[in-house]
């Protein structure tokens, strides 16, 4: 007969374990002090502008969100496609895509210029909005996923399983739908406007999902000293890779499709030539720190056996994804709107024509780091007070009939 | 035996009835005076409620634009308060300052044409900035005018994203020395009005109003459904461009010359 694998909540009792959730904390209140600052003064005081009405607050927010949607698919994997060597690590799965979700929330909700009127778009749908629509999707993900999870949970309910997971992988793939497409329904500027942001997005959240998943799994078992064996390691790491590469091969197709059609020639040039800060962005931050390296780790076999450097590449995974998202936002938005075709624009009070500058300030970018701060400390947090994590994911355990290759 | 039942039901519908029918009659008198009130409140002087009837245009000529030539920008911070003539934005940066309206000067890739010409919000029947709004603070008025209601706008931006003539602006502050006519609210968006309180009195914009004045005549201002319109007359004879025409929204805002 088969054994299943006993969860344990972790003790939590260490020094260790509260100096994490005191650093974690120390971020949520200076991300709370610089909400109160910015929101008293007004957006003056953040580097955002007329020009960039969205900065690093929205780059950390969309890259949690889509992250959160990705972190649920080792539960997607154990529960919809019935992959058992996946099903020890559902739950704890479903508990990082909440996290995820809530921080990146935590941080828009917050930027809001009348965060006080959230209840206005609580309660008011525009069903043409993309925003209401993923407000529907947010909240439904978060029911969804808590149910999900409790099925797991609750002895008794272990046959719902299956149904609650489909859903939620189904409603997942819906909600980074319509988190691409915030994005790509937008006509108006060179960068966005094309259907590919979508699926786009979806194998974006697949892969920073799965990258933080794997830290944080690593993260967990090395801290609360608990086996992990190459059985399921190496699963993950061969399995972020095929993402890692996925990414790469849409962002190719993205910009070879442009590339192809003279109108978005200006725009291409700028992201991956003369774009300065966001062509280093692209090919330096994007294309080798978040690609082309960890994809030499995860499949040199002499490299992938060290957990150190598979970490530090799920870690560049995790910089090449802000570095994306801060280019689709950021350098979407900087890249001069052509409102005038055919014409040249040599005198504008409000900056038509040019490249737009954003520097981000430190209350902004606090304000984003804390979106991350929340989405751990929920981790830390809940794997204490509730049993998310196996006790054991020693190959013997996770998988008796692993060979080591 | 069913007898009595019957007279019983019957009393006692009598009775529902007529708690009904005081009710209502009760709840008119409550409601009537304030129909009334809400009637004469929303009535334009005009005699007539904002409708689809009319679709409020304007037709810009930018030979006649003079280079150089801020009035129409500067009509518009007079009457609206923002920018220049009033001081309130002094924290924010040049590129955090509302701009309603911005004089823009183009030059032809291929010919080297020199033009100069007004850019603020083009009022289209499809605005995009309506479609993003996920709580129906963008909105479009029957007769055409988009505006922001400030009241539930919740400051996201998503507008500012979607606006393809980079029209719209943040409130980056708290603002100062407001107009009763044009609210603005640090946290809010906002955009040209199309002077929309001079428009219920059957007036013209300050900008198209200042450019008259100083003589150019390069704005006219009407409506674009009355074909006896001075505007829908020199459109159909000279005709008009919509900036970004690819895009379908069907502008307001038309320019000759382009």
């Amino acid at each position: 007969m088969k054994k299943t694998i006993p969860f344990l909540a972790v003790e939590g009792q260490s020094s260790g374990y509260y100096s994490l959730l005191a650093l974690l904390g120390a971020f949520i209140l200076a991300s709370l002090g610089a909400f109160y600052y910015m929101e008293h003064h007004g957006h003056y005081v953040t580097g955002m502008s007329n020009q960039i009405v969205w900065g690093i607050p929205h780059v950390f927010a969309v890259f949690l969100i889509v992250a959160a949607s990705g972190a649920l698919n080792v539960a997607s994997i154990s529960s919809a496609f019935n992959k058992k060597a996946y099903k020890p690590l559902a739950r704890l799965s479903g508990l990082l895509a909440l996290a995820l979700l809530a921080g990146g929330l935590m941080i828009l909700v917050l930027d809001l210029g009348r965060p006080e009127r959230l209840v206005i778009a609580m309660t008011y749908y525009n069903l043409k909005s993309i925003f209401a629509w993923n407000m529907l999707l947010y909240n439904g993900f978060f029911a969804i996923v808590i149910v999900y999870i409790w099925t797991m949970m609750q002895r008794n309910l272990g046959q719902y399983t299956r149904i609650a997971g489909t859903a939620a992988f189904i409603w997942r793939l819906a909600l980074t739908t319509g988190t691409g497409s915030i994005f790509g329904f937008i006509v108006a500027r060179e960068g966005y406007d094309a259907a590919i942001m979508a699926p786009m997005f979806i194998i974006m959240s697949f892969s920073f999902g799965l990258a933080i998943f794997l830290l944080v799994l690593m993260a967990s078992y090395n801290w609360t000293e608990r086996p992990l064996g190459d059985a399921i390691f190496n699963r993950l790491r061969n399995l972020l890779g095929i993402f890692v590469a996925a990414v790469l091969f849409f962002v190719l197709t993205y910009h070879l499709t442009n590339l192809y059609a003279a109108q978005h020639h200006g725009f291409e040039a700028f992201i991956l030539l003369n774009g300065g800060i966001y062509t280093q962005l692209f090919w330096i931050g994007q294309v080798i720190i978040g690609g082309i390296i960890p994809l030499v780790i995860f499949f040199t076999p002499a490299l992938a056996k060290s957990r150190g450097l598979v970490g530090l590449g799920a870690l560049m995974v995790i910089v090449g994804g802000l570095a994306q998202v801060y280019g689709i936002i950021v350098g979407g938005q900087a890249f001069p709107m052509e409102i005038f075709p055919g014409k040249e624009v040599i005198e504008s009070t409000f900056a038509d024509g040019v490249v737009a500058s954003y520097v981000p300030t430190l209350a902004e970018t606090l304000l984003g780091l804390g979106g991350i701060a929340v989405a751990l400390f929920l981790v830390a947090f809940c794997v204490k007070i509730m049993e998310f994590l196996p006790a054991s994911l020693a190959d013997k355990d996770a998988d008796p009939h692993y060979k080591a290759s | 035996m069913s007898q009595p039942v019957n007279t019983n039901e019957s009393t006692t519908d009598l009775y529902r009835r007529n708690f009904l029918g005081k009710t209502a009659a009760a709840a008119g008198l409550v409601l009537a005076p304030g129909m009334i009130l809400t009637e004469v409140a929303h009535a334009k002087p005009a005699g007539e409620a904002v409708s689809d009837k009319n679709r409020w245009g304007m037709l810009i000529n930018t030979d006649k634009c003079g280079s150089g030539c801020n009035e129409c920008v500067t009509a518009c911070q007079t009457e609206n308060g923002w920018g220049g003539a009033d001081n309130s934005e002094q924290h924010s940066s040049a590129s955090q300052k509302a701009v309603w309206i911005r004089k823009v000067k183009l030059k032809d890739k291929q010919t080297g044409h020199v033009q100069s010409l007004p850019l603020m919000c083009q009022h289209c029947e499809n605005p995009p900035c309506v479609d993003v709004c996920p709580t129906g603070a963008s909105m479009k008025r029957e007769d055409g005018i988009v505006l922001v209601d400030k009241h539930i706008c919740i400051g996201c931006r998503y507008c500012m994203m979607a606006c393809p003539y980079k029209a719209r602006s943040f409130i980056h502050e708290a603002i100062k020395e407001q107009k009763v006519h044009a609210p603005r609210g640090k946290g809010t968006v906002e955009s040209c009005t199309m002077c929309v309180h001079r428009i219920d009195e059957d007036g013209t914009p300050a900008c198209v109003e200042a450019c008259n004045s100083k003589g150019h005549q390069a704005m006219y201002f009407g409506d674009l459904k009355d074909s006896n319109s001075a505007i829908s007359i020199e459109l159909a004879k000279n005709g008009g461009q919509q900036l970004r025409a690819d895009l379908a929204l069907n502008t307001g805002v038309r320019y000759q010359g382009l």
